[in-house]
């Protein structure tokens, strides 16, 4: 597999995002990967609006049988929902089950105009027929189900992508 | 023997009590109230977490506020909420407690919420459904008799973490009619648990139970005293309803010399938070001048108990 530069793809990502930016887009990361590249991307497209951050626990498919182990944080959306076009960033789109959850929680706040999606990596592999509106790397073969793909953050905050074998 | 709040991975099986549940578990349940304040503040004031799943409200014993803040939780998560006001129920035609934890068994119940006068209640409850094998029914006591009040003590502290941060630092006081506090047990319990260096109790000798300094704590009989330099100041509620013969002069004598006005807070740290469980006799134990006062933290002790019990609805529901 080709080696991955997170801080690359980032760059790419901004640049397929920026045509499409308005005064009125809105940022909503999922934590905490999607997170961090939001933040990211707030920075690189010198958003206006303040960014969000969603925090998926509660909306998951599979919590009656998983329950509450991981650490649930705030989910914090700081401008109005009703009628605003939201970019959902997330670091890999996978199942696209997490993205479903996003979806549902962002739509407990309001109405938006409209939902896109940003990753940085499709890795193939959808259980629900979701799609990436922007999308800096999509992988020619789907990766095993053994793997785990994973957005992480040193501490000087260069992200880096890693290929964890489960 | 296990303890039999918890499973045997150590998680949240019941909440019966406050007392011996292990820290690491305390922390989690307060951890993951935060996450929970926030959705109050939402234009649908819903998750997911519990759709789906049957609590019952099992009140033995009348409650308006407890009833209806575990009732807005287990809404706020999506549950079907059944409340059953059993002391006009069933009981009365000589039903007993198992018969009718059976017959709502039968009805697919997924979690009961019990209050009951009797101390013991929700844990003969939850040993039932143990040896019967239900092990996918939870129990949660919404006070027991003078046993414990343990979501109003989990309150209580993400009140206090909440204000106070560093729970190891702090001087705390409890006032009042301690004899007869299911809350004041869970009280000590959970802060002793959570490393309060100093907890105090102070009140009448009729209104502490004997030997009571063995549960960790210091004693006072004298209301100056005990709230000198307190970081916080935990009032009970008087009650009347519960006491036989003559533990008390008159309200008004109690008002006097053990109920909390600004003058004798002004006793404890300037920045001292004052709590009380509700509901409040005005003019027995508490001023209405604190009560209303900018150090009261009354109303948001209610408001951060929604929040808490939906963090232990959803960790018992997701075992």
């Amino acid at each position: 597999m080709q080696s991955l530069d997170a801080e690359a793809l980032c760059r790419q990502l901004a640049e397929q995002m920026r045509p499409h930016v308005s005064p009125a887009t809105t940022l909503v990361g999922i934590r905490t990967g999607g997170l961090w590249l939001a933040e990211r991307l707030h920075a690189l497209l010198g958003i206006t609006q303040p960014l969000g951050a969603i925090d998926v626990s509660f909306y998951r498919d599979d919590y009656a049988a998983k329950g509450l182990h991981t650490k649930p944080q705030r989910t914090e959306i700081p401008f109005n929902v009703e009628n605003a076009p939201v970019i959902i960033v997330d670091d890999v789109l996978y199942t696209g089950r997490t993205t479903r959850a996003a979806i549902n929680e962002l739509f407990d706040y309001g109405r938006p105009a409209s939902v896109g999606l940003a990753v940085l990596i499709d890795r193939g592999g959808r259980e629900l027929p979701i799609a990436a509106t922007y999308c800096a790397l999509y992988l020619p073969e789907p990766l095993p189900t053994s793997q785990n793909l994973q957005l992480e953050r040193d501490e000087d905050g260069s992200l880096n992508l890693r290929l964890i074998d489960a | 023997m296990r303890n039999p709040q918890l499973n045997k991975n150590g998680e949240l099986q019941h909440l019966l009590t406050l007392d011996g549940l292990p820290r690491d578990v305390l922390n989690a349940i307060l951890d993951n109230a935060t996450p929970f304040t926030e959705v109050a503040e939402r234009e649908v004031k819903k998750l997911p977490i519990l759709r789906g799943k049957s609590i019952f409200n099992l009140f033995f014993e009348n409650s308006t506020r407890t009833r209806t803040t575990f009732e807005i939780a287990a809404k706020r998560l999506s549950a079907d909420v059944v409340n059953l006001n059993v002391s006009t129920s069933s009981t009365t035609k000589g039903e007993s407690l198992l018969d009718t934890v059976d017959n709502l068994c039968a009805m697919q119940a997924d979690m009961f919420v019990v209050r009951h006068a009797a101390s013991g209640a929700p844990v003969l409850i939850a040993q039932h459904l143990q040896a019967t094998g239900r092990d996918h029914i939870h129990v949660i006591n919404a006070g027991d008799g003078r046993h414990a009040h343990p979501t109003q003590g989990l309150l209580d502290m993400y009140t206090i973490r909440h204000y106070k941060r560093d729970f190891t630092q702090l001087t705390i006081a409890i006032v009042g009619d301690v004899l007869h506090s299911r809350v004041a047990r869970s009280q000590i319990a959970a802060l002793t648990t959570l490393g309060v260096p100093e907890v105090r109790v102070i009140g009448p000798k009729t209104l502490l139970p004997t030997e009571i300094e063995k549960l960790g704590v210091r004693v006072f009989h004298d209301m100056s005293e005990g709230l000198r330099g307190v970081d916080v100041v935990m009032m009970l509620r008087l009650q009347n309803e519960r006491m036989n013969g003559a533990l008390l002069p008159t309200p008004q004598e109690f008002y006097k010399v053990w109920g909390l006005t600004a003058e004798k807070l002004a006793l404890a740290k300037p920045d001292a938070i004052v709590m009380h469980p509700g509901p409040m006799n005005r003019g027995v134990e508490i001023e209405s001048a604190v009560a209303d006062g900018a150090q009261a933290v009354i109303l948001p002790q209610v408001t951060f108990g929604i929040a808490v019990r939906m963090a232990v609805m959803s960790m018992l529901a997701g075992q």
